[in-house]
């Protein structure tokens, strides 16, 4: 008796990126184009399985709409549990789409700088992948090592002086962070004696004094090191310089790792400190909360203060963030609905955003100024060729739209999604519900700050945009080949899209918020889901 | 025993602790070696302190689990101290080419009084 082979899919999502990236460790350097179309190929199947599985959630194809895969067929406490449920799957849903997008824009010349751009590509997907899937703190750690060991190639990919010096600080950070994650582990392990993180929640509210004392250093040790991923404030100082630092493509693809951070505050803050958790329930969302709001002024300043593209729309990302940590530390359900519709606006368009401002800055400068100066220190035999291939027409125009609708969705102006995520937040926090409560001053220093957020970056924007495109004096279009704006028109679109479809999705992100707020039933669904009977377990009873 | 190991913990993590404070790149990577020591400890012995217990193993009959050591804490330090192995090693070759490209091995890539 063996699986049906759709359950399969749950682990297709690390396993084939793991396959496809080390094939392409043997293949040589100069056959770029084939190395390039095994990965964009590897990335639209990720694309397709991602969509299936989410199909499959929110069709009633599992029961509760979790699906889970026991790896190597142990029962979930014991062995490691792969859990897809309405979150992860949309998670995998983004980071699918905004890989596909990174990587179709460094097919013209960014993978082409350094070596084993692609094989770094895709073990940073199995490891992003692997992380929102995984439903193990250790075997988290495993994934966030493997994606963490794959953005440091990848931010050193280019190899400069700029880039050496951005990865110098960027890796002892991650290390530090990694050696907390450890003692974090251990730590939980040492009280309550699992891992696994339905177990856990189950065995929370049983789990005597002294033990949740220890407990409670632990996961707090553990959350450092998901806040430093996420750039809390005071844990982000890094991530500008990074952003900043890093090519386009994986500066696109930082942003998505800065929310897998947010991702597991999420999903574990939720399914241990619920309600349902008694002595130990609702720890830690006032720091989450008040910490959320001080990211949000640092970013905000943080954006008024920077000069350098790469810098603002790094701080950009801080102050994304820090919405979404506060909205999480609220601890209110609706909210979350409307955090996680912000949650992918954001996503996208910063996403876009780098792309974008690497096409931007070839308005200032014509002929690349970045690939000289990597060339001059990297030997490169086959030095890529200046952008060949149609142009696409009318390039400023297309340049100072792209920009435009970028900044709408960042700031939160109206039309686009950016506005309809923070009007979704303000409603959920002035309607929270819930009767008899009302508004406190945290409900209103919290919209403070995330309108204050709004201006700020507004103004810093719209200061770049003037300063880029109307003021700069004389411009010269840049040439600009098809495959660099086709990923950022595809990631606009979809914001568009989700503007345009803001009801199905926002449904949708309810159904997820519900789930996440009733651990029970996920805490059962995991450790009741059946192994398969072989032989040898017949033979181990007996 | 538990002095001795807490004792040995608190020196690793201490000192480690103070090198990565340090500006040159060969302390910073020092500090970090020496924590991710104290660390892999601190695992080992978040499974408790035990003196002659025989490891987990199959035989004739299932062995009462208290009698045996905590087979857990051991496989999560032999995978912490591969990856952390791997990183450190990553690390150093960063740190190389950083000496190499700048010309200094202060963490900054620059010396502070220029």
């Amino acid at each position: 008796m063996s699986l049906a082979w759709d359950q399969h899919l749950i682990v297709t999502p690390v396993l084939l990126p793991l396959l496809c990236g080390a094939l392409l460790i043997a293949l040589n350097e100069r056959r770029h184009h084939l190395k390039f179309f095994i990965n964009l190929g590897s990335v639209i199947c990720l694309l397709v399985v991602a969509a299936r599985l989410m199909w499959m959630v929110d069709s009633g194809h599992w029961s509760q709409g979790i699906g889970v895969y026991l790896a190597a067929n142990w029962a979930a406490p014991f062995g490691i549990a792969l859990v897809a449920d309405r979150l992860a799957v949309l998670m995998l849903l983004l980071t699918a789409v905004l890989g596909m997008s990174a990587l179709l824009y460094s097919m013209q010349r960014w993978s082409r700088i350094g070596v084993h751009f692609h094989s770094l590509f895709q073990f940073l997907l199995m490891g992003i992948n692997g992380a929102f899937l995984t439903h193990d703190l250790f075997n988290l750690f495993v994934f966030f090592e493997v994606m963490l060991a794959a953005s440091y190639g990848l931010v050193l990919h280019g190899y400069n002086v700029t880039r050496i010096r951005a990865g110098m600080q960027y890796i002892a950070i991650n290390l530090v962070a990694s050696l907390l994650f450890l003692i974090g582990v251990a730590l939980i392990y040492a009280s309550t004696g699992t891992l696994n993180m339905a177990d856990l929640a189950m065995r929370l509210p049983v789990i005597n004094t002294d033990g949740l004392a220890l407990l409670k250093v632990g996961v707090t040790v553990l959350a450092i090191a998901f806040l430093a991923k996420s750039a809390m404030w005071p844990f982000g100082f890094w991530l500008p310089t990074t952003y900043a630092a890093a090519s386009p493509p994986v500066a696109a693809m930082l942003v998505l790792m800065t929310k897998v951070g947010v991702y597991v505050i999420l999903r574990v803050w939720l399914l241990i400190f619920s309600d349902e958790a008694g002595a130990a329930a609702g720890f830690g969302f006032d720091a989450l909360l008040w910490g959320g709001m001080a990211t949000i002024v640092f970013g905000a300043a943080g954006m008024l203060a920077s000069e350098a593209p790469g810098r603002l729309a790094g701080f950009g990302a801080i102050v994304s963030s820090g919405i979404l940590l506060s909205v999480i530390g609220y601890g209110q359900p609706s909210l979350v609905t409307a955090g996680l519709y912000y949650l992918l606006g954001s996503t996208l368009a910063l996403g876009a955003f780098m792309l974008l401002l690497e096409l931007i800055e070839r308005i200032r400068s014509p002929g690349a100024a970045v690939l000289a100066l990597t060339m001059e220190v990297f030997i490169i035999h086959e030095a890529p060729d200046e952008p060949v291939g149609e142009s696409i027409p009318a390039v400023l125009a297309f340049l100072g739209l792209s920009f435009a609708g970028c900044a709408l969705i960042i700031a939160g102006l109206p039309p686009l999604s950016g506005f309809v995520a923070k009007f979704g937040l303000f409603h959920a926090l002035l309607n929270p519900g819930i009767a008899g409560s009302t508004p406190t001053s945290s409900t209103w220093a919290l919209m403070a700050l995330i309108l204050l957020s709004s201006l700020t970056t507004t103004i810093a924007l719209l200061r770049f945009g003037v300063r880029t495109f109307w003021s700069a004096g004389k411009i010269s279009p840049p040439h600009l080949p098809f495959t660099e704006a086709a990923p950022i028109c595809l990631l606009l679109l979809l914001c568009v899209v989700l503007t345009v479809q803001a009801g199905p999705v926002l449904a949708y992100l309810e159904r997820t918020t519900e789930d996440l707020h009733r651990p029970q039933r996920y805490i059962d669904k995991v450790l009741s889901e059946p192994v398969i009977p072989g032989s040898l377990g017949k033979k181990e009873v007996q | 025993m538990e002095l001795v190991m807490a004792l040995a913990i608190g020196i690793l993590f201490g000192s480690g602790i103070w090198l990565i404070l340090r500006p040159r790149s060969f302390q910073v990577l020092t500090g970090l070696l020496l924590m991710s020591y104290a660390v892999n400890l601190f695992i080992f012995i978040m499974g408790r302190l035990w003196i002659d217990r025989p490891p987990l193993t199959l035989g004739a009959h299932l062995p009462d689990p208290a009698t045996v050591a905590d087979p857990l804490p051991q496989a999560l330090v032999l995978t912490a101290i591969v990856i952390g192995f791997a990183t450190t090693a990553l690390y150093l070759v960063i740190m190389i080419g950083s000496r190499g490209l700048t010309g200094t091995d202060h963490v900054d890539g620059r010396e502070p009084d220029q």
